[in-house]
């Protein structure tokens, strides 16, 4: 056969809203060739997965082609009929999802789930697709397969659902496959034997792949050409080193920089010509604290059990220094959620104590600690900022909250010069404190997350994953203005993250979490480029880099 | 697998049995409390008449254990309970315990044909609708919906009465399980379509589902909304969900997608309100007896509760609530098999 | 109630006119209640023999029942008794049933475990018998059908609010609210309460139309209202035993007040739930 496996051509998505038609894609031209790797890189609203479902005919009920073709060997499959086009899928294309728990069928065994796929484009008995699913199961490396064959999605875990969904996917042996943000919410260390393995089996099979994906790191390890987009427009595409150290795009450019690596560093996450006003504030090196000061926070031997269940977190020792910042890494279940509610004083430790500045506030029930003097000297800013802010409260009210009960405030003007001052600090214009949760975006809503918890002006800050629901440009922006704050306010920071490059940048010393229990301490960079645990060398090893030339990086 | 599963499934059905039996004490306790400030003094009332003496009110205030303080009746009347014995009926002078196993078929058998009739209908139209959303269809079957859970069963009774029975007069006089000139076949089941058919009486089977047939219809009109509504929503979450998309992108067949994929699913919270309607249309029944004059264990109750009969009222209610109970174990046993998420933890 | 508040409400009645008309109904209803019984043609008590059992005609819209009453002006005037039944029974268990709901769906604990068992107790009748009941042990009276009503409503509200806060309690802006200095207690009624208003609103529409079909119920098997109170379960009652002669009015028309009732509050529930959430707001 002449020519690339699939050619998209100009192709034109639109999607039918309450607010009339929304275009998701608007002329994407690419092409992937037999055996090929392609990354399809971009952040939310790129239209990158649009892209791919309409490739696969997957597309919502509401979103339609509306221009443009789909060529895959030779046949534009935008016209053929629906009918037809199914003996494609599975047999000629698949695609892996998000999610792979929510993606295979709750209520139906593993193995009936791969032979209903392997029974509908090929003729045989039930007795050699069962045997077929083995194969396959076997394939992907699922220790037991016999047994898994009648397990259900929910009796495994996330990297062997996707693993199944791999499967699946190659059931039938496809020319192409489009996997979807495959590893997004895994751990890291299961994201890295994931991508591996479907690195492995792509290359094994022949199959030509397309990677959808938001992580540039990922792109870059696994793909041989990288297409970025940016609001349904295609806006470079290059071979991953070339796209990484000389992107031409400004988007892009922004997109690498905002990336971070392992020598990124805070100020270099936005180029300097894009920096707001509110940013421009001169960063100071900032200085170790020094010898004698008193300890911000010194925790003895922390734990905590729920109910009658083993420990989440247990015998947990730290502490931080005014103005300080520290990392707490693990991965999920590793208890660091525990921990920083217990410092939050939001629950109640079992066992242990917490000295803050010197007095012991882990004898006060969280239930009355919003009387304590301390509260308002500890705060903290949520993982979510869809669900950390009150839908019925404005910008306004959400920052004025602290205000009126932490900081005895009236509601007058005084108050509001404070609540706009706050939203200055962050960067939020004031028009926006009118307006309610649903009516921010994600960054918005994280800032005024950050105003509200640095409105009453703590000494501590804890940080639960402030930035892993945003995208990688935000997150640029927003982890450049937490640090600045910390700068202004000596401010004391816990970061709590699974992503090490953000702690490295982020953070004084980190701490490394497993199974409620700590693996290893020490000064961030020194600790991640000369790991003493097994552990933490595997999780340094899984994530994703992006190797850039010295140079670069030091600009 | 299937044997792990199942054992699993039975030992949640017995730890959710062991579980409601407080329940069932309490609605033991609470019955008899509340029979007890009824008003009217069933001693007067049962008495020869309204001139009848202080000595023979008192007599059968004795003979009914009234002159006895609260807790010592409680306690005889657990203990009879114990041994089967839910007391008398002064009504019709039987056992309540009899009394009950001669109506409980009749009210069962119009519960089960109506839950029949609702679900044949209900589960097509929900599932038509929700593949259609938006479409004519959906909208039409919404509308029915809408109106079906505003009409009370004893009008919409009454009205099916007027349609079928005075206008048309293809529906028979509406008294009853069976016309009084029929003879009743031999009671096995106590069900009468099942005995007639045992009996190979078919123009007596005939005769029994024509008088069925409208009071199962009117408490199924109420119940058939609900059951479609939740068949829509749940179709819907089903088939918006990825595990469908992961289905179509392998290509299976439409079939195969919309019936083992994603009515298997849609069909789980549809089972837990089965359950819930069910119990709905217990109580309900009260007013399609009523109306239909359906010789249940409800028209049975509701006489007795008029007229201050205790005994009754409290089997009744112990009856159905222990009904609930099996019930929701049959419902509980359903769900596990058909979900094998919840036979973990 | 803001001026957006308001824009958006217009708004939604655009682009809904189901719900525009069934909140006109409700409205519609709210008026007869007030100013039907000073209004109504006949006097809905007094029998005139003479025009007994007529169908419906100009003089009686509705007809007239056994003793010659004008089913009309019955019907007009028992709106007023049918709603303030179902609107004092549900409002009782609303406020009761969210407070006690949100407070143990927050909570947790042992004092969720003994509500949930009290709540076990009272579904486990069948609901309408156990309305019967308690009409019949605390006598035969109109407050004793609300006060009924209410407890047989009481454990949806209970469970319902249970499960709405439950599912909030964990969420960042619950645990915020506490970082920025509030009690357990005024994270409930400040925050939590507040956020559910809008479907518990829904689920009240909904139910209002319940509580009716509930007291009609009722007072056609004969408990609570008594004749010749006009009531439109009653009323049910009294033309059952005419409709095996064709006597249809005498249950349709009351049968289509309590249909057209309820229908306005369903569908102004199921509007409702798009008019309180601000997230559909735009």
């Amino acid at each position: 056969m002449t020519g690339p496996l699939l050619r998209i051509e100009d192709l034109h998505v639109s999607f039918s809203t309450r607010r009339g038609m929304v275009e998701a894609v608007r002329g994407v031209t690419l092409s992937v060739d037999e055996g090929e790797v392609l990354g399809l890189v971009g952040e939310s609203g790129s239209g990158k997965s649009v892209t791919g479902f309409a490739t696969t005919r997957l597309l919502d009920a509401a979103g339609r082609i509306t221009a443009g073709r789909i060529v895959f060997r030779g046949q534009d499959i935008t016209r053929i009929p629906s009918g037809d086009f199914r003996h494609l899928k599975g047999a000629a294309m698949s695609m892996i999802f998000q999610n792979p728990r929510a993606a295979l069928n709750p209520i139906r065994a593993i193995g009936q789930q791969l032979a209903d796929a392997i029974l509908t484009h090929r003729r045989i008995s039930k007795d050699e697709a069962r045997a077929a699913s083995l194969d396959l199961l076997r394939a992907v490396q699922i220790r037991n397969p016999e047994q898994r064959m009648t397990a259900f999605p929910h009796e495994l875990s996330g990297g062997m659902c996707q693993r199944v969904m791999i499967a699946i996917a190659i059931s039938c042996n496809p020319a192409l496959l489009i996997a979807d943000e495959p590893t997004t919410g895994l751990d890291v260390t299961t994201q890295k034997v994931v991508m591996d393995l479907l690195a492995a089996i792509a290359a094994e099979r022949g199959m030509a792949t397309i990677l959808i994906t938001h992580d540039l790191g990922l792109a870059a390890r696994y793909c041989r050409r990288v297409v970025v987009m940016e609001k349904g427009r295609l806006v470079e595409e290059a071979e991953p080193v070339e796209l990484f150290h000389a992107p031409k795009h400004p988007y892009s450019k922004r997109l690498v920089a905002a990336s971070p690596t392992v020598s990124s560093r805070v100020e270099d996450l936005v180029p300097e010509e894009e920096r707001g006003p509110f940013l421009a504030a001169r960063l100071v090196p900032k200085s170790a604290p020094a010898p004698g000061t008193p300890l911000l926070l010194d925790i003895k031997s922390l734990t905590k059990r729920y109910d009658d269940g083993p420990a989440a977190i247990a015998d947990f020792s730290m502490t931080m220094a005014a103005g300080e910042s520290v990392g707490l890494v693990g991965e999920s279940g590793s208890g660091k959620t525990t921990t920083s509610r217990m410092i939050c004083r939001l629950i109640d430790p079992t066992e242990g104590e917490i000295l803050f500045d010197g007095y012991s506030i882990g004898h006060v029930p969280a239930r009355d600690f919003h009387r304590s003097p301390f509260r308002k000297d500890i705060q903290i800013v949520f993982q979510d900022p869809n669900e950390s802010l009150n839908p019925r409260f404005n910008g306004f009210n959400c920052i004025a909250h602290p205000l009126l009960r932490l900081g005895k405030m009236k509601p007058g003007a005084a108050l509001t010069k404070r609540v706009r001052e706050c939203a200055e600090r962050v960067g939020l214009p004031p028009d926006l404190l009118e307006r309610f949760p649903h009516q921010l975006s994600g960054g918005q809503k994280a800032r005024v997350g950050i105003a509200r918890a640095i409105a009453c002006r703590p000494r501590l800050l804890v940080l639960d994953e402030p930035t892993a629901a945003l995208d990688v440009s935000v997150q640029a922006v927003v982890l450049q203005l937490l640090d600045r704050l910390r700068r202004e306010d000596n401010l004391a920071f816990l970061f709590v993250s699974h992503d090490l490059n953000v702690v490295r940048m982020m953070c004084d010393r980190t701490i490394v979490l497993r199974n409620g229990g700590i693996v290893e301490e020490g000064e961030s960079r020194a600790m991640f480029e000369n790991p003493k645990t097994d552990y933490t060398r595997e999780l340094v090893e899984a994530v994703p880099h992006i190797r850039r030339a010295p140079a670069l990086a030091v600009t | 697998m299937i044997i792990t599963t199942l054992g699993a499934t039975v030992k949640r059905a017995a730890k959710r049995f062991l579980s409601s039996l407080p329940a069932l004490f309490g609605v033991l306790v609470f019955t008899f409390l509340l029979m007890r400030v009824l008003p009217g003094d069933p001693a007067v009332f049962f008495a020869s008449g309204p001139n009848a003496g202080k000595a023979e009110i008192e007599l059968i205030r004795k003979q009914m254990g009234l002159d006895k303080p609260v807790p010592q009746q409680l306690v005889y009347y657990l203990y009879d309970l114990g041994r089967g014995n839910l007391g008398n009926s002064i009504m019709t002078g039987q056992s309540v315990t009899k009394d009950l196993r001669d109506r409980l078929p009749a009210s069962l058998e119009l519960t089960f044909s109506a839950l029949l009739i609702a679900l044949v209908f209900a589960i097509p139209l929900g599932v038509l609708a929700a593949l259609r959303p938006g479409s004519l269809i959906d909208h039409g079957i919404r509308l029915f919906c809408a109106l079906g859970v505003c009409v009370p069963t004893f009008v919409s009774g009454l009205l099916l009465i007027y349609v079928f029975y005075y206008l048309l007069g293809i529906a028979p006089d509406p008294t009853g399980r069976i016309d009084i000139f029929t003879s009743l076949p031999p009671s096995r089941t106590g069900f009468l379509l099942v005995d007639f058919l045992l009996a190979g009486d078919v123009s007596g089977w005939w005769g029994a589902f024509k008088q069925l047939i409208l009071p199962a219809v009117t408490m199924a009109l109420f119940v058939i909304a609900p059951l479609a509504r939740i068949t829509r929503a749940s179709m819907l979450v089903s088939l918006g969900s990825d595990f469908v998309r992961t289905a179509r992108s392998v290509g299976l067949s439409w079939w195969r997608i919309v019936v083992t994929y994603a009515l298997r699913n849609a069909i789980l919270p549809v089972i837990t309100i089965a359950g819930i309607v069910f119990s709905t249309m217990l109580g309900a029944n009260v007013l399609v007896e009523k109306v239909f004059s359906w010789p249940g264990v409800a028209s049975y109750a509701l006489d007795a509760l008029l007229s201050s009969d205790y005994a009754p009222v409290q089997g009744f209610v112990l009856l159905m609530a222990s009904i609930f109970v099996i019930v929701n174990l049959v419902i509980d046993v359903l769900y596990g098999i058909a979900d094998p998420r919840v036979s973990v933890g | 109630m803001t001026a957006a508040t308001l824009r958006h409400a217009a708004w939604i009645l655009r682009g809904n006119p189901l719900t525009g008309i069934a909140a006109a109904g409700v409205f519609a209803l709210v008026l007869i209640a007030i100013f039907g019984p000073s209004i109504v043609p006949y006097d809905p008590v007094s029998s005139d023999v003479p025009q007994a059992l007529q169908p419906p005609s100009w003089a009686h819209l509705a007809g007239t029942d056994q003793l010659g009453r004008d089913s009309f002006s019955r019907l007009i005037v028992a709106t007023r008794l049918d709603l303030t039944i179902a609107v004092s029974a549900v409002g009782v268990s609303f406020v009761l049933g969210a407070v006690i709901g949100s407070l143990c769906g927050y909570i947790g604990g042992r004092l969720d475990r003994a509500v949930g068992r009290f709540v076990d107790v009272l579904m486990a009748f069948p609901l309408f018998v156990l309305a019967m009941a308690m009409v019949a042990a605390l006598g035969n009276r109109i407050e004793n059908i609300v006060i009924a009503t209410a407890i047989i409503n009481l454990p949806f509200y209970i469970r319902f609010s249970r499960a709405e806060v439950n599912i909030r309690r964990n969420l960042g802006w619950v645990e915020a609210a506490r970082a920025c200095g509030d009690s357990h207690l005024s994270v409930v009624l400040r925050f939590l309460l507040p956020n559910i208003l809008p479907a518990m609103a829904v689920q009240m529409s909904l139910n209002l139309g319940w509580a009716i079909l509930n007291a009609a119920g009722l007072s056609f098997i004969g408990l609570g209202v008594t004749p010749p109170t006009p009531e439109w379960g009653i009323m049910v009652a009294e033309g059952a035993r005419f409709i095996s002669t064709g006597k249809w009015w005498l249950v349709a028309f009351p049968g289509l007040s309590l249909m057209l009732a309820v229908l306005c509050f369903n569908l102004l529930g199921d509007g409702m739930r798009d008019i309180l959430d601000p997230r559909m707001r735009t």
